[in-house]
């Protein structure tokens, strides 16, 4: 191994970026989308939802505490958190349906990185002016009252946005309007206060300081994108075939050998991640599209038509060298990969519906006492134990009837009670323990291992469940 | 023999390093990631002086935060008592059977009862409950009971125990060995005329109604005159399907010759009111509770 003497360092300076406004179709489209996903977020909590007295009235909450996980109409349970990881799944294979499609269009358009980020540089922008200014108030050297004055501004409202967005998430695990409450008047629970102040700084830290560092250096998506693209994926890209050689002296002599490109560096000064979208795909790039509505507004001031940087398909590229026109956009976009993507994703969706409608609004699990697996009473009858538990997911308290289908011989007691019914409260679980009772000289007493089935009842609607379980008589021991 | 490796422009710079005319590229690391890493390390370094880290001879460094796990769940500990004594002082002073009436008492009760029972119980009485068959530890789940079923007795029996020397109310009585009372023949004919009294085979039919005689004269004043025992003296059910000891032949001589004498500890030294009840409740609600 050789090493010559001047290495350059391993480690390099973050380069600040100062991204320039620009307007145009893309970047309304990141405005509404900005709009209604913040809105989204922090109006969600405050939804309210009638489910009746013994329940919470907020359309969306993680109720940790309780074990329950409301969402408008849909309520789930411990027992079904299989519907969560269906969702997880669904997200997962969205990810990779509009990644082939599209490349990176969650990074551009939709990741809360990408929009707060946004966000935040709105924000920088009100408050210290546009590239220009804001790149002369990073030279200024002297920390003179405006400077500090600026700088305290915008800190102050990042700092106000990152404490809504932290509060905006604490209302999602307990009942906001109480929670406010709570955290104005200082009483609510330090898990509260320390979620609130971590994801108050996360924010500020991120949105304001890190920003593409964290696309670039922290967040494991783009690297596991990069093998969800092909060349039909339409993605952000320069025609470097219609712009090169490019060119800032149009009058200049030899210049009807140029491209389209004038080398205004337009795209450059609005990328937030600060890349030359020239050089080719980039890894840094989040397919923001800002360079698009750069470079189509200056492709109209010079009178030249648009989309020299524009959506395209690397496949595309020969044919368009070749002065043909790119094949439309549903060619690229319909190909076994994302149809079947689409399938999948469907699927699951599908699926997950019709789990959600058929599930049974009372249910129970049976656990027979092993142990010990059958207990001889003094007229020689021969009892099994079972834990039953009784779950109601109605909003009031249900009289649950218990049955059993087996052996006439047997008989089904309650402990507790006299009677084969029991009061299941709201939105609960309840542990009931049976008895099934076999007389002596019964066969079923006296046999080995039977079948049997429980069936509960709803005595105030009629419906019904059943689970199956085992009955051992003397003969098992 | 290697060719110089190609080169394209707008590739990054190269390190510097070349082995056998490999390059590597220059994609520096920014600057504050290195900085986070040393303040990882630093953060670490002062993260074992504020807490438990550096080995020592006899024990490792107690960190200046004075964090420890065993204070941790002795704090634990102490909130789960605390936040339980209201609970436990209702569940220690409320009339014994109205605690079945009250739902949140009783579940309460019932779990508490639990713990203590997996606890100071299941050494002899299993953690089924089932106690060990043919081995004189009752069963704690079936309907028949020495000392009384229901949940004063239970209550009772737990917090005096059985014929202990440690506490003046524990249950008290005692069978004699009747080897030293009754022939060796009688002695076969009470435990074949006992078989009966439960519905099984005698061991020899003859020796039954002999059997019936002794069992009169012998047994019949603490078991009863039917064998249906007498909860008051601890004289258990001899017409039942429940042996504590075993109702075969072989068995039923061997208790009749040299009697038994099962001893339960008192827990009124060990545990709490609160507990007492707490356990009590529990194997009242096992299946056998009166």
């Amino acid at each position: 191994m050789t090493n010559s003497t001047d290495a350059p360092s391993l480690y390099a300076a973050r380069e600040p970026i100062f991204p320039r406004r620009v307007s145009g179709p893309f970047r309304h489209l990141k405005w509404i989308i900005l709009i209604v996903t913040l809105g989204i977020y922090y109006v969600t909590p405050w939804i309210r939802w009638d489910r009746g007295p013994s329940l919470p009235d907020q359309a969306v909450l993680l109720d940790l505490a309780n074990r329950r996980f409301y969402f408008f109409w849909i309520e789930i349970w411990p027992h079904e958190f299989y519907f969560v990881a269906g969702l997880l799944i669904m997200a997962g294979l969205g990810l990779f349906l509009f990644t082939s499609a599209m490349g990176r269009v969650w990074c551009g358009y939709a990741c809360p990185q990408t929009v707060w980020t946004d966000l935040y540089i709105l924000v920088e922008r009100w408050i210290e002016g546009d590239r220009n200014a804001r790149l002369r108030l990073h030279r200024q050297k002297k920390l003179d009252a405006r400077k500090i004055r600026l700088r305290l501004t915008k800190w102050a409202v990042w700092l106000l946005i990152g404490l809504a967005t932290g509060g905006a998430w604490v209302f999602y695990f307990a009942d906001a309007p109480n929670l406010l409450r709570d955290l104005v008047t200082g009483q609510a629970h330090p898990v509260a206060y320390t979620t609130m102040a971590i994801l108050t700084f996360t924010t500020f830290f991120f949105g304001g300081f890190a920003r593409e560092q964290i696309c670039i250096y922290a967040c494991p998506w783009p690297r596991i994108q990069a093998a969800m693209m092909d060349e039909d994926t339409l993605t952000v890209g320069y025609r470097e075939w219609r712009g090169e050689p490019r060119g800032k002296h149009r009058k200049a002599e030899g210049a009807e050998n140029l491209g389209d490109c004038i080398d205004c560096m337009a795209c450059v000064n609005v990328c937030p991640v600060g890349i030359d979208i020239r050089n080719g795909q980039q890894m840094e790039c989040i397919t923001c599209a800002l360079c698009i509505d750069a470079c189509d507004g200056i492709m109209a001031k010079i009178g030249k038509p648009r989309g020299l940087i524009d959506y395209l398909a690397l496949s595309d590229e020969d044919r368009e060298k070749s002065g043909e026109k790119p094949r439309p956009a549903w060619q690229h976009i319909l190909r076994p990969r994302t149809m079947l993507y689409t399938v999948l994703w469907a699927g699951i969706g599908i699926a997950m519906v019709i789990a959600l409608f058929v599930r049974p609004e009372i249910d129970m699990t049976v656990a027979p006492v092993r142990n010990p697996i059958n207990v001889t009473l003094s007229d020689g009858a021969i009892r099994n134990t079972y834990d039953i538990r009784l779950r109601n997911k109605h909003g009031d308290a249900r009289q649950f009837n218990l049955s059993l289908n087996g052996d006439p011989a047997m008989r089904i007691a309650l402990e507790g009670t006299p009677y084969t019914s029991v009061m299941v409260p709201a939105n609960a679980t309840l542990l009931q323990r049976v008895y099934i009772t076999a007389p002596r000289g019964s066969s079923a007493a006296a046999g080995g291992l039977a079948n049997i089935r429980f069936w509960v009842e709803d005595l105030s609607n009629g419906e019904r469940a059943f689970k199956d379980s085992t009955y051992n008589g003397r003969g098992t021991q | 023999m290697s060719k110089p490796s190609q080169k394209f422009e707008g590739d990054p710079t190269t390190t510097g390093h070349s082995w056998d005319g490999i390059e590597e590229f220059n994609n520096p690391l920014p600057r504050w990631w290195v900085w986070v890493f040393y303040l990882t390390i630093i953060w670490g370094i002062g993260y074992t002086i504020a807490y438990p880290a550096w080995p020592g001879i006899t024990g490792a460094s107690t960190g200046l935060l004075g964090w420890s796990s065993r204070a941790l769940v002795d704090e634990e500990l102490q909130e789960a008592e605390a936040a339980n004594a209201a609970i436990n002082e209702r569940l220690a002073s409320v009339e014994l059977t109205a605690i079945a009436g009250d739902p949140e008492l009783n579940t309460y009760a019932t779990q508490a009862g639990a713990a203590v029972f997996r606890t100071w119980c299941t050494q002899c009485h299993g953690s089924g409950a089932a106690g060990v068959q043919a081995s004189g530890y009752p069963n704690l789940l079936d309907d028949d009971w020495l000392w009384g079923g229901d949940i004063e007795n239970i209550h009772y029996t737990i917090s005096h125990g059985i014929r202990n020397e440690d506490d003046d109310d524990a249950r008290y009585s005692e069978m004699p060995a009747f080897g030293e009372i009754l022939e060796e023949e009688e002695i076969t004919q009470v435990a074949n005329f006992v078989m009966t009294l439960s519905g099984e085979t005698p061991a020899d039919a003859a020796a039954v109604e002999p059997g019936a005689i002794v069992y009169e004269d012998n047994c019949a004043a603490c078991h009863g005159d039917a064998g249906e025992g007498d909860v008051f003296q601890g004289a258990p059910n001899l017409a039942d399907a429940i042996w504590l000891y075993g109702g075969d032949y072989d068995t039923l001589v061997e208790t009749v010759t040299y009697s038994r004498y099962g001893v339960m500890p008192p827990w009124t030294p060990r545990l709490s009111e609160a507990q007492i009840r707490a356990v009590a409740i529990y194997v009242h609600g096992l299946g056998g509770g009166q």
